[in-house]
C-alpha cells in the first residue's frame, strides 16, 4: 500500500474541490426578497456590499436597513421599477469586498449601490468599471473610490457614483461655513487622527481652504488610534493658544472623548465636527448635554416632511435613529429608481447595457431627495448639493443657518 | 521512467510527491474550468488570495514546525512584501510595460527586501534560548504596520519621493503617488495571476522540502528536538535556525507581493497581527511539520466563511465553531489511536510526519 498517503491527498483534495463547487452552486439569492413581475413592471437586481459584522458593522447595517426599507417602499408603491435586492456582508475589509462583488455578479446584479466604506470602495471600484456595471455609494467618501489616481484626481472610473461628498469636499465646505460665520468663533484650533484616511484627507483641504480664505488657524493638533484616549495635553496646547473654535475631523468616538474632557477642564470654545460626528447623541453611557452647541456636517434636512416620514418608518420598524449613512443609503435607492424609471430601463436588460443608460441619467438628471434638493452629478461622479449644518440643540438637531 | 516512477512513490518522497500533485492537478482543473467560463466569479476572486496564504502558511511552518521558533509577524512579512512590489510595480510600470515580467521582479523584490528583514530581526534574537522570536516578531508586526501607515512613496520625472508621516511629496506635475499614508496603496495595477500563485506555491514547497532534506534541514530539525546535544556535535544553533527564519520570511514577502498585486486598493491595517495568527490558525490545524496539511487547512479555512455566507450573520459564529470543533477533534486521543490503528491495518505503520 505505497500509494496510501497519496489517495489520502488526493481525497482531502477532491473534499475541498467538492466544497469549493457547493459554493459555487449554493450562492442562489438568500437575502433577496423575490419579487413577481407582474402587470409589466420592471424588476431590477440592485446589490450592494458594507461591513454588517466586525468593527464597522455599525456602518453597514444602517446602510443595508435604510436599503431594503427604501426597496420595500418602492416595491409596495405604484412604480413601475421593482427590485430585486440583495446585500453583502465585506467586513470593511477591501479583500472580503472583492468576494462580496463576487457574489452579487453571480447572483446577477444588474446595478449596485457600491460598497458602504471606502476602503473596500477603493479595492472593487476597478472591478465596477472592468465588467461595466453602475454603482451609486451613498458613504464611500475617499477620492480614490472614483478615481485612479486620487493625488492627482484623473482617470475616473467612470461607472461609480457618489451620494455622498468626498472626504476633501467636506474640509473646504466647513473652512468656507466657518469663515462666513464669524460668530462661531475667528480663531481656529484643529485636532484630527494622522493614522486615519478619512481625518487625514479633511485636515489636508481644510488647511489648504483656510489659507486661502484667510481663516486664522492658532492651533493644530494629531492623536492616532494608540492615543485616542488622553487629549489633555492637546487640549490645554488649544487653551493656551487662544482658540475659541475647536474643528474635529474625525468620528465620534474619539470626539465624545474631547468633549468631556475639555468641559471637565473648564474650556468651552465652539465645536465643529463633521459627517462622521453623527452618531454621537446614540452613544451608550455618553452625557448628551456636553454636545450640547456642537455643529457638525449633516447631510439631511430634518425639517423637511420627506426626511421626517424616512426617521419614523425607519425607527418603527428598525428601533434607532437612522445615522447619515441610511439616510444616504436611503436617497441612493431612490436616485437609481428614478434613473432607470426615466431610461426606460427592461428587466432583461445586461448591467452592461443598464450601466450606459444609468450614467447618461446620472450626468443630466437633477433629483430631489431627502439630503438634498436638485442634486447632480459630474462625469466623474462626484455628487454636486448644498452642504448642510446643523447645532445639536436639546439632544436633537436642529437647521443651523 | 519507470526509476523515476518509483523514487517518487518511494515511502520517503510519498508525501512531497503528494503535495505537488495536490497543486498541479488543482491548478490544471481550475484552470480549465475558469477558461472555459464554469467557475463562479466568487471562486475566481479567490484563487490568487487562497494561493498566497498558502505559500505563507508553508514558510510559517518551516519555522514553527521544523525549526521550532514561534513566528507571531507572518503578517508584517507579507506586508514589507506586498508594498515593496506594490512601489516596484508602479515604478517600472512606464520602463517594463510587460506585466510577467513586472510581476516577476516584484515578487523577487518583495522576497528579497522581507528576506533581509527578517535577517535582521533573526541576528540579536535567535542567539536567545527561549521565545524570544515571537515577542520580538509581534512586535515586529505591528511597528510595520504603524510604519506603512505613515510613509508617503510618489514617482514623477524626478524619481522617486519619499515622506514621513505629514504628505510633503511635493510631486511634479502628472507624478503618481504610489503609497498615500494611512489610506495605503490605491490604484494599483491588478498584474497578479493564478498560474503565478501556482507557481509560487511549487517553488515554496519545492525549497521547504529541499531544505529538510538537506544537511542544513537535518540540523534545524536536530537543533529544535534537543539543543545541547545539536551543539555537541558542532552545530550552530543562531545560524541553522536563521536560515530558516530568512527563507521563511522571504517566501511570506513573495506571497504578500503577490497579494499586494490582486488588489487595487491596499492599506497596512490589513498586515496586521490578526493576519498573523489567522496564518498561525493554518498551520496548526494542518499540522505541525505536515506541508499537505497545510495547503488543505488553509485551503478549507480561507474558503470556509465564504462558503457560509447563505448562513448570513451566523456565519463568524458557525465558522468559529468549526474551528474549536476541527481543534478539539484532531487533538482527541481517541481519534488519534483509532487513526493509528486504521494505519496499521493498512500496513503502513506510524511513521513521522517530515
Amino acid at each position: 500500500m505505497k500509494f496510501n498517503s497519496l489517495v489520502k491527498g488526493g481525497l482531502a483534495a477532491a473534499m475541498a474541490f467538492s466544497m469549493m463547487a457547493c459554493g459555487g452552486g449554493s450562492s442562489s439569492a438568500s437575502s433577496s426578497a423575490p419579487v413577481e413581475a407582474a402587470d409589466g413592471s420592471v424588476v431590477i437586481k440592485i446589490g450592494g456590499s458594507g461591513p454588517t459584522t466586525g468593527g464597522a458593522a455599525q456602518y453597514g447595517q444602517a446602510v443595508e436597513n435604510a436599503f431594503k426599507l427604501a426597496c420595500d417602499e418602492v416595491n409596495a408603491s405604484d412604480s413601475k421599477i421593482k427590485f430585486d435586492y440583495r446585500f453583502e456582508d465585506d467586513q470593511h475589509d477591501p479583500e472580503k469586498a472583492a468576494s462580496a462583488y463576487g457574489v452579487l455578479k453571480d447572483w446577477g446584479m444588474q446595478v449596485s449601490i457600491g460598497t458602504v466604506t471606502s476602503g473596500p470602495g477603493q479595492n472593487v471600484s476597478p472591478l465596477y468599471k472592468e465588467d461595466h456595471i453602475f454603482a451609486l455609494t451613498p458613504s464611500a467618501s475617499s477620492l480614490a473610490v472614483i478615481y485612479e489616481d486620487s493625488a492627482n484626481m484623473t482617470n475616473a472610473f467612470g461607472t461609480v457614483f457618489q451620494m455622498c461628498f468626498t472626504d476633501p469636499n467636506q474640509g473646504i465646505v466647513s473652512a468656507d461655513y466657518i469663515s462666513k460665520h464669524p460668530d462661531l468663533g475667528t480663531k481656529v484650533g484643529i485636532i484630527w487622527k494622522s493614522d486615519d484616511n478619512y481625518s487625514t484627507g479633511v485636515h489636508e483641504t481644510f488647511t489648504a481652504e483656510a489659507a486661502k480664505i484667510g481663516l486664522d488657524i492658532v492651533f493644530d493638533a494629531t492623536f492616532t488610534n494608540d492615543t485616542a484616549n488622553d487629549f489633555s495635553v492637546q487640549l490645554t496646547q488649544a487653551k493656551d493658544a487662544g482658540a475659541d473654535l475647536l474643528y474635529m475631523p474625525m468620528y465620534y468616538d474619539p470626539a465624545s472623548l474631547i468633549l468631556g474632557q475639555a468641559n471637565a477642564m473648564g474650556y468651552a470654545p465652539t465645536f465643529f465636527g463633521i459627517d462622521g460626528m453623527d452618531g454621537i447623541l446614540s452613544l451608550e453611557n455618553f452625557d448628551k448635554s456636553l454636545a450640547e452647541g456642537v455643529y457638525l456636517l449633516y447631510p439631511a434636512n430634518t425639517n423637511d416632511e420627506r426626511t421626517a416620514a424616512f426617521f419614523k418608518n425607519y425607527q418603527d420598524k428598525y428601533g434607532d435613529v437612522p445615522n447619515q449613512f441610511a439616510v444616504d443609503a436611503y436617497d441612493c435607492v431612490y436616485a437609481i429608481r428614478q434613473a432607470l424609471e426615466n431610461a426606460n430601463a427592461e428587466s432583461s436588460m445586461s448591467a452592461s447595457e443598464l450601466c450606459d443608460l444609468m450614467i447618461s441619467q446620472f450626468t443630466s438628471m437633477t433629483y430631489d431627495g431627502i439630503t438634498g434638493k436638485s442634486i447632480t452629478w459630474n462625469a466623474n461622479g462626484e455628487v454636486s448639493k448644498t452642504p448642510l449644518a446643523v447645532k445639536i440643540v436639546d439632544g436633537a438637531y436642529a437647521a443651523a443657518e | 521512467m519507470g526509476n523515476l516512477f518509483k523514487k517518487m512513490f518511494s515511502r520517503e518522497n510519498r508525501g512531497r510527491t503528494a503535495s505537488y500533485l495536490i497543486i498541479i492537478i488543482a491548478y490544471i482543473v481550475l484552470e480549465i474550468m475558469r477558461l472555459s467560463g464554469n467557475m463562479t466569479n466568487l471562486l475566481s476572486s479567490l484563487l490568487v488570495p487562497v494561493c498566497c496564504y498558502i505559500t505563507a502558511a508553508i514558510a510559517l511552518n518551516l519555522n514553527v514546525g521544523f525549526s521550532g521558533e514561534l513566528n507571531l509577524g507572518q503578517g508584517g512579512f507579507m506586508g514589507v512584501g506586498a508594498f515593496t512590489a506594490v512601489v516596484v510595480s508602479g515604478s517600472l510600470a512606464g520602463v517594463i510595460p510587460n506585466p510577467v515580467i513586472r510581476l516577476i521582479l516584484a515578487m523577487i523584490a518583495g522576497a528579497v527586501l522581507a528576506g533581509a528583514v527578517g535577517w535582521l530581526i533573526g541576528i540579536p534574537v535567535l542567539k536567545l534560548q527561549g521565545d524570544y522570536l515571537a515577542i520580538v516578531t509581534l512586535a515586529f508586526g505591528q511597528i510595520i504596520k504603524s510604519l506603512i501607515t505613515n510613509l508617503y512613496v510618489g514617482l514623477d520625472k524626478n524619481g522617486m519621493h519619499f515622506s514621513f508621516v505629514d504628505n510633503h511629496l511635493n510631486l511634479a506635475e502628472g507624478g503618481k503617488v504610489l503609497i498615500s499614508g494611512p489610506m495605503g496603496a490605491t490604484g494599483t495595477e491588478r498584474i497578479a495571476t493564478f498560474t503565478a500563485g501556482a507557481v509560487l506555491i511549487l517553488i515554496a514547497l519545492t525549497i521547504v522540502y529541499n531544505l529538510i532534506r538537506s544537511r542544513h534541514g537535518r540540523a534545524i530539525m536536530a537543533a529544535r528536538d534537543n539543543r545541547i546535544a545539536a551543539e555537541s556535535v558542532g552545530i550552530h544553533i543562531a545560524n541553522t535556525k536563521m536560515l530558516a527564519v530568512v527563507i521563511s520570511a522571504a517566501l511570506a514577502g513573495a506571497a504578500g507581493a503577490l497579494f499586494g498585486l490582486n488588489n487595487a486598493s491596499l492599506a497596512a491595517s490589513k498586515f496586521d497581527f490578526n493576519l498573523s495568527i489567522l496564518i498561525l490558525v493554518y498551520v496548526v490545524l494542518g499540522g505541525l511539520g505536515n506541508l499537505n496539511g497545510t495547503i488543505i487547512a488553509t485551503t478549507v479555512l480561507v474558503l470556509l466563511p465564504e462558503l457560509l455566507r447563505s448562513l448570513q450573520d451566523y456565519r463568524m459564529l458557525i465558522y468559529a465553531v468549526i474551528l474549536i470543533v476541527i481543534m478539539l477533534v484532531s487533538n482527541n486521543e481517541k481519534m488519534k489511536t483509532g487513526l493509528e490503528r486504521l494505519r496499521r491495518k493498512t500496513g503502513k505503520g506510524a511513521d513521522s510526519h517530515a
